[in-house]
């Protein structure tokens, strides 16, 4: 007599919770049904993410650190249960890896003192930017994903992304890890469903402050300019990343994409 | 059936509280971590490591003979190609796991530290092995990004090198050296303190845990002599040494004519500067903090406490009313706040040096705490009445002992911090931003607090001017020691 | 350095009962009525029937209406009845009418009175008519002593708490409290080392002692301890005596018999063991 097993049912992960769309609809994907998004499960996924935001950036650099190398841990622990292969799970992993140790260096590379002509104390400061909206792209469901959603948090961003549409399961098993590592809820959020109702949601929410455009879809991405223009959203457009090589080869720029840089002058004298 | 008020105060003594030892696991007798594995000396000797609180040995060490410490750079620079072909990732990796197995045995390398080094325990567990992990976290996230740390440029590593580590931040100070340089892809061979090897031989266990690669660190405790013989080896790339400025300067002339890079993190007599319109209270904590944490056994100690004319009487009230708080006792205890002083020589210096200071003229009061029959311990000493002249003023005591000066305006406070050989550190305590600007860059020292004492942080870069030495440590400008840029 | 005391065996068994000696146990709710107010002083007076080495409290604080039943409740117990004052909790009213209700809880029989400032006035500046405030009330109160509070999460920094001190007790204050429970926080544990260094200054310049409440987020043994620590260390020894120190609390008088129960028996207790009133 061979053992029943328990199905798994997966949820969209929001405000660290799961929970099923608000439309009730879903999809199917090799016999499991995944969530449907629709634009409500968008707003209340950026409403979370704007809560997570400031205390997220509160944390010291160091203290994310620990938790994107915890999220590595987590995601190494897991590996198999991933739907995704071994070498591009691991390349997820180092990347998590990468990532955790920027979180306190991004500061000193990419800010400074600025040398101004008269007797004050003037500094440059990358903060993060608050909250990012994440397109995914397609393939690799799980690498691509994080390639984007790694550097939009290490540099102190809450993150709400649209996992690739074709093959959401690897982007919902990233869910899971990551509900069970130290990541505060709403700092990550992945919603399932149609890439073209979520994305213009999205990228039309005033209430983000940079989308990172990573589905290589040309008129997609011409669409969320569009609509990220109505409220000066900022936007990165980046080809989907395909190994460990390419998503740590220019972290700056990513890093940059996701950062506002604030100065503040003090007088030096008596 | 109730207890009547009590109209006047009681006198609440807090019970001793005392951080559990029982869990910590200590071998009776510790070889030399060399290629890997614990060896026993080919040509030194076995000591006993003393607890400076009880004068009871804790556990048996090696130290390191000339064969010994060939050895240890033979292995080293063999696992040298090994460890930089790595890929940069993996550098990091190794250096993450460390970073995580010290948090993991936090507890015990704080007790063992405050047992082998008579701090107190309060203080190693909330500092010392938090930063010390600290900074395996922040150099592992370097390894794969070096060229950023350096302005763009083309990096490589040095080779060897030869460490050698200070008794006052045992772990914190072996952690401080080998993250960058392993970091970088060197390999290190680390000698710490004759009285404090204890934990530089956990963590020794603790690379192991690690499966770092046999022969990439080195553990060769010893006394001066071998110090002393460890930067004459000749297959060594790099020195980097934190101690006596004496010392420093044996090992500066001892690498003359050779092409080996050193840094130098050295004594200091950092002034402590108080303008009347500081917040005096937090300045009175800051001061406390300055001089007696780690019972002034730090190099970057506020021993000279600057007090604007205005407010000096003020100042000193309020200190002294605060030192009289001060608890003096048991390393092992929580509630202790000043510890043991290291070892008999350390006591026997300290001493010396109050004695010459009563002798010159200037005015001691030390709190009145009673003292343990065994162990080395002193009592926190305030001087008043000192003249910038007076050897309390000029040489570092390295002990809970503060000399108080004063002065009229900025510019005379700037003169009298600056005027000494030493540059390591420096205080500002006023409320006014633009002043507080000012003066810090007025300032001959590598490290200048504003408003605050003793923050270390592994992403601030730390070192010293003059004669507390050259180089840094800490941020990106702590990866330059250990490359060959271009 | 003091955040980070450590309390054991002995030293914690006197600090809990020093700390229920100290605790003005509190009621002031809307729903508040006689029965819950004497239930709550029968409590005040035996906190813990069956560790009889636990002293009573020191005082039991209501609103103006209820003193009466307080005053009558706690008779003969030595534990004091307490009203709060002046428009409590906001101070949004006229100096009359705030004079009436102190007045009116004077004869109803307080023993103690807990006025606020008006923050109103603080914080515009006006720091006279915030003492002149103070002084008329201390009038009325005449012997019996005046608590001042100074509803420290609303005056925005510890410069101001630490000013408004000094003008309470300039003006006759008895105790400078922290709170009215009503606000976001209450007596942190800096909000309290700021004003326990305002009472040492102020006594040092003039010879006078001033008393401090800590009330609101003083909610558990480990807090009530630290803040102990805190009178020890700024103030001395002798400041350990509810004549100087009083905690203002109500759910903290349980955690701390619940932690005298673990010194005793060496397990953690059951809430439920313990009555609310």
């Amino acid at each position: 007599m061979s053992r029943l097993a328990v199905r798994k049912t997966y949820k969209l992960f929001v405000g660290g919770a799961f929970v099923r769309s608000e439309s009730g609809r879903y999809d199917t994907h090799h016999g499991f049904h995944v969530p449907r998004g629709s634009r409500k499960d968008v707003r209340d996924a950026v409403r979370a993410a704007r809560g997570a935001a400031g205390p997220w950036a509160a944390r010291t650099a160091y203290n994310r650190g620990q938790i994107l190398y915890r999220a590595a841990e987590a995601l190494e622990s897991r590996a198999a249960e991933i739907g995704a292969p071994a070498d591009e799970v691991e390349a997820s992993i180092d990347t998590f890896v990468h990532y955790a140790g920027w979180t306190d260096k991004l500061q000193p590379v990419l800010g400074g003192i600025n040398p101004v002509a008269a007797p004050f104390l003037s500094f440059s400061l990358p903060e993060p930017t608050g909250v990012v909206g994440v397109v995914a792209p397609e393939a690799p469901a799980l690498l691509g994903l994080v390639a984007e959603l790694a550097p939009s948090i290490a540099a102190g961003n809450a993150a709400v992304a649209i996992v690739s549409e074709s093959r959401p399961l690897p982007g919902l098993d990233l869910a899971e890890v990551l509900g069970v590592s130290d990541v505060p809820g709403g700092v990550v959020n992945l919603l399932s469903g149609r890439r073209g109702e979520l994305a213009p949601a999205l990228a039309g929410h005033h209430d983000l402050n940079a989308v990172v455009d990573a589905s290589g879809d040309p008129p997609l991405g011409a669409e969320i300019d569009r609509l990220a223009a109505e409220s000066v959203t900022r936007v990165r457009h980046a080809s989907p990343t395909t190994s460990y090589t390419d998503a740590v080869a220019d972290p700056l720029s990513r890093l940059e994409a996701v950062t506002e840089l604030k100065t503040a002058w003090h007088p030096v004298g008596a | 059936m109730t207890t009547p008020q009590t109209r006047t105060g009681i006198v609440w003594e807090y019970a001793p509280a005392p951080e559990s030892s029982a869990h910590v696991r200590l071998r009776g007798s510790y070889g030399l971590f060399i290629g890997g594995e614990f060896r026993d000396p080919l040509d030194g000797t076995r000591v006993a490591t003393v607890n400076p609180a009880t004068e009871e040995p804790i556990a048996e060490v090696a130290f390191a003979g000339p064969a010994d410490l060939r050895a240890a750079v033979e292995a080293a620079r063999a696992a040298q190609p090994g460890w930089a072909g790595l890929p940069a990732l993996d550098r990091g990796k190794y250096l993450f796991r460390i970073a995580r197995l010290i948090q993991e045995r936090a507890r015990e390398l704080a007790v063992v530290e405050s047992m082998d080094g008579g701090k107190p325990v309060r203080e190693s567990r909330d500092v010392d092995i938090p930063l010390a992990a600290a900074h395996f976290f922040h150099y592992a996230g370097w390894a794969d990004k070096l060229s950023y740390g350096v302005g763009g440029r083309e990096v490589a590593p040095l080779g060897v090198a030869a460490q050698i580590v200070p008794w006052n931040f045992p772990l914190l100070m072996a952690a401080w050296k080998l993250a960058p340089a392993l970091a970088c892809g060197n390999t290190a061979v680390l000698k710490p303190a004759e009285t404090t090897p204890l934990t530089a031989l956990l963590l020794a266990e603790i690379c192991q845990e690690a499966e770092l690669p046999e022969g990439v660190m080195a553990i060769v405790p010893g006394d001066g002599r071998t110090g002393a013989a460890l930067v004459r080896e000749p297959g060594i790339d790099k020195v980097a040494f934190t101690g006596s400025t004496a010392v420093g300067k044996d090992i500066q002339a001892a690498l003359a004519g050779r092409a080996v890079p050193l840094t130098l993190e050295l004594g200091g007599k950092s002034a402590n500067v108080v303008f009347e319109d500081a917040a005096l209270d937090q300045a009175v904590e800051g001061i406390v903090n300055g001089i007696f944490f780690n019972q002034g056994h730090v190099c970057c100690a506020g021993s000279r406490l600057l007090i604007q004319e205005s407010v000096a009487e003020q100042v000193i009230a309020k200190l002294w009313a605060r030192m009289g708080r001060l608890r003096v006792g048991d390393p092992l205890d929580k509630n202790t706040d000043v510890g043991a002083i290291n070892s008999r020589e350390q006591l026997e210096r300290i001493e010396e040096l109050v004695s010459a200071g009563e002798g010159e003229g200037a005015v001691r009061r030390s709190v009145a705490c009673e003292l343990p029959e065994r162990g080395y311990w002193f009592a926190p000493t305030l001087f008043t009445e000192v003249a910038p002249a007076h050897r309390i003023a000029v040489e570092e005591i390295f002990g809970p002992v503060v000399s108080v000066l004063t002065f009229r305006t900025q510019a005379e406070a700037i003169q009298k911090a600056n005027a000494s050989p030493y540059g390591l550190a420096a205080g500002v305590w006023t409320d006014k931003g633009a002043k507080a600007f000012e003066v810090a860059s007025a300032l001959q020292a590598g490290v200048v607090w504003q408003n605050t004492y003793n923050r270390f942080d592994p992403s601030a870069a730390f070192g010293g001017y003059k004669e507390s030495g050259f180089g840094r440590e800490g941020g990106p400008a702590g990866l330059r020691p250990y490359l060959r840029v271009s | 350095m003091l955040g980070k005391r450590s309390i054991k065996t002995t030293a914690k068994r006197q600090g809990i009962r020093l700390a229920v000696s100290m605790l003005d146990l509190t009621t002031l709710e809307g729903a508040d009525t006689p029965g819950k107010v004497r239930n709550l002083c029968a409590k005040a007076v035996c906190p813990a029937p069956t560790m009889p080495e636990v002293p009573s409290c020191a005082a039991v604080c209501v609103y103006p209406s209820l003193v009466g039943v307080a005053r009558e409740a706690l008779a003969g117990s030595g534990v004091r009845a307490a009203s709060v004052a002046t428009a409590f909790p906001s101070g949004q009213a006229s100096l009359e009418v705030k004079l009436r209700d102190a007045e009116e809880a004077l004869a109803a029989g307080a023993e103690e009175v807990d006025m606020v400032i008006s923050r109103e006035a603080f914080l515009a500046g006006e720091d006279t008519r915030v003492m002149e405030e103070i002084v008329r009330v201390k009038e009325a109160c005449g012997d019996t002593p005046l608590k001042v509070i100074l509803e420290t999460a609303e005056l925005g920094s510890y410069d101001h708490v630490r000013h408004a001190a000094m003008l309470a007790m300039e003006a006759g204050a008895d105790f400078i409290k922290t709170s009215t429970g009503k606000a976001a926080s209450g007596a942190t544990p800096g909000v309290t080392l700021v004003m326990l260094e305002a009472i040492r200054d102020y006594l040092d310049r003039t010879g006078r002692p001033v008393g401090m409440k800590a009330a609101g987020g003083v909610s558990n043994g480990k807090a009530a301890l630290h803040r102990l620590v805190l009178v020890k260390e700024t103030l001395g020894d002798e400041w350990l005596t509810p004549e100087r120190f009083r905690i203002g609390a109500s759910a903290l008088l349980n955690d701390l018999l619940m932690q005298y129960q673990k010194t005793q028996t060496g397990h953690y207790a059951r809430p439920d063991d313990f009555s609310r009133e």
